[in-house]
């Protein structure tokens, strides 16, 4: 008789086993968890203080207050996101465990949705603090009110593309490729535009920037804080972006696992 | 039809009549210019314990990645449990397991939650009584709350074969099972996986360098060398073949290029 009970599709216990095994390595290891708390709380605290010497000395600031630790905020969710989604992948790595995993039932999907569960729960365990912090500067992300839920959702999405994209990287080319984990996210920060509009940069990079959902996201919450405005347009703009960017990490991610799969890197992970 | 598996006096049955538990045909693995695979065949029959034979570099830890649809083949067919292999990897990988030296468990974890996730993985029902069963049998009980990185070489490959057998495998694959263990402790490992394979009718694909275990353990072997079979039958045939009176003499036979015709 079988152990075993048979399941098609997505299943739901494989994603839950993921997650179960992402939150035991979590919870047995306190560094891990202080991690996820350290560097948010000094982010909010270096630039809660900058935001309030500016606002004190420009007029600019002092209009608009909150821009600084609100653009904090919104690139922590993003970067957060992506470094929590790819760090779970990275455990797989320097645990050695990929080929157990891939050998098991587990799909590249399941396997991909628990890493965004876990992105869901690291970024919880690091922005609850900040958001907390930030209130000493004055600043209540909550204030956002219904538009930070877009905000979050096209936040959250592109971190999750970029995550798949580098775990595939990684997958492929092995642990060669870890800085990219780290990196890749800043290579977007200054066309993402987080601490200036848009029209800052030369006509040209524009269009590049129009082309990353964040920067949708950046502009909305300026929109909101110098006009008191919520700009949906924007918003959907940035969600129509993040499914086809979505959809191409994913493929991105099928293609480099068969590629992993032609070279035999699988079994061996490593360098 | 069905034969009796008189090998250390086993009970468990070798059926050759059934389709075959593993059905490799003209693999081909290409790694840029290196064959590591070179135009292979073989069937693996139900029920059996077929030793992979061969020195390092001989193309055995590529074939056993192909037949578990980790590395993919660059020509040839692979079929296991009747399905194709990788298109239909879905359907059957729940329904085998394997251990390797290259892949460990997750070290930070406790042996009991390393199982769990595993059991949870492959939906073994009554999980909780499974890793009490698999904690008995292989006495793991003492340290199943320890982290899996504090454990001995010893205790590590026994949580290893425990992970291995969580969802009772039909089709077990094990690379080098006993590597750097103490005679005792391999000792103790091979009876259990003879013990298992009697107890469940399972065919085991072993590939190792330790000749005395593949003569206590298999019903057949399969000698390697440079991506190629050299030599396919039962390790009394072999042994016959070639005049020699262990697998190890055997072994070194095919490693330095002496044929059975050459043997003494």
């Amino acid at each position: 008789m079988s152990l075993v009970e048979r399941s098609h599709g997505i299943a739901m216990h494989r994603i839950n086993a993921m997650v179960l095994r992402y939150w035991y390595l979590l919870v047995s290891s306190w560094p891990r968890m202080l991690e996820l708390v350290y560097w948010p709380a000094l982010q909010i605290i270096t630039w809660g203080f900058l935001q309030n010497y500016i606002s004190q000395n420009a007029g600019f600031f002092a209009q608009a207050g909150g821009t600084l630790i609100g653009a904090v905020i919104l690139w922590d969710i993003l970067f957060r996101g992506q470094l929590g989604f790819s760090i779970s992948f990275l455990e797989e790595m320097w645990a050695r465990n990929l080929g157990n995993l891939m050998m098991s039932p587990l799909k590249p999907i399941e396997f991909l949705i628990s890493l965004m569960i876990m992105s869901l729960i690291r970024l919880a365990i690091g922005i609850v603090p900040m958001v907390i912090l930030a209130m000493f500067f004055n600043f209540n992300l909550f204030a956002f009110g219904l538009p930070l839920i877009a905000f979050f959702c096209n936040l959250i999405f592109t971190s999750w593309s970029l995550g798949i994209f580098v775990s595939g990287l990684v997958l492929r080319y092995g642990l060669g490729a870890e800085s990219f984990v780290w990196t890749l996210m800043f290579g977007l920060m200054p066309l993402a535009c987080v601490y200036y509009p848009v029209s800052v940069l030369p006509a040209w990079l524009q269009y590049i920037a129009w082309a990353l959902p964040p920067t949708y996201v950046f502009e909305g919450m300026r929109a909101l804080l110098f006009d008191h405005t919520f700009r949906a347009d924007l918003m959907l703009t940035a969600l129509a972006i993040n499914v086809v960017l979505f959809i191409v990490s994913f493929a991105i991610f099928l293609g480099l696992l068969n590629s992993a799969r032609r070279a035999g890197s699988l079994i061996s992970g490593g360098e | 039809m069905t034969i009796e598996d008189t090998k250390s006096g086993h009970a468990a049955t070798v059926d050759r009549g059934a389709s075959a538990a593993i059905d490799v045909a003209h693999l081909v693995k290409l790694y840029k210019t290196n064959r590591a695979v070179d135009d292979i065949s073989f069937k693996i029959a139900r029920g059996s314990i077929t030793g992979l034979l061969g020195g390092n570099g001989a193309g055995k830890t590529t074939t056993i990645a192909m037949i578990m649809g980790l590395t993919l083949p660059t020509s040839g067919k692979v079929s296991v449990l009747g399905c194709a292999m990788p298109a239909q990897s879905a359907e059957v990988l729940g329904r085998m397991n394997f251990e390797s030296p290259y892949v460990d468990m997750p070290m930070r974890l406790t042996v009991r939650q390393n199982l769990t996730v595993f059991g949870k993985l492959y939906a073994v029902s009554d999980l909780k009584g499974r890793i009490a069963q698999l904690a008995e049998e292989l006495d793991l009980t003492d340290f199943l709350d320890r982290a899996s990185g504090k454990l001995s070489a010893g205790q590590k490959t026994r949580v290893a074969l425990a992970k291995a057998l969580i969802n009772a495998p039909e089709l077990l694959l094990l690379d080098e099972p006993t590597a750097s263990l103490d005679p005792d402790t391999a000792d103790w490992i091979r009876r259990h996986i003879e013990t298992y394979r009697r107890s469940n009718n399972a065919t085991i694909l072993l590939a190792s360098h330790n000749m005395l275990e593949v003569e206590r353990l298999c019903d057949r072997v399969i000698i390697m060398k440079k991506g190629r079979i050299e030599d396919d039958d039962s390790p009394e045939q072999i042994l016959l073949r070639y005049n020699r009176t262990t697998l190890e003499d055997v072994f070194l036979d095919v490693a330095r290029g002496r044929d059975w015709e050459q043997a003494p």
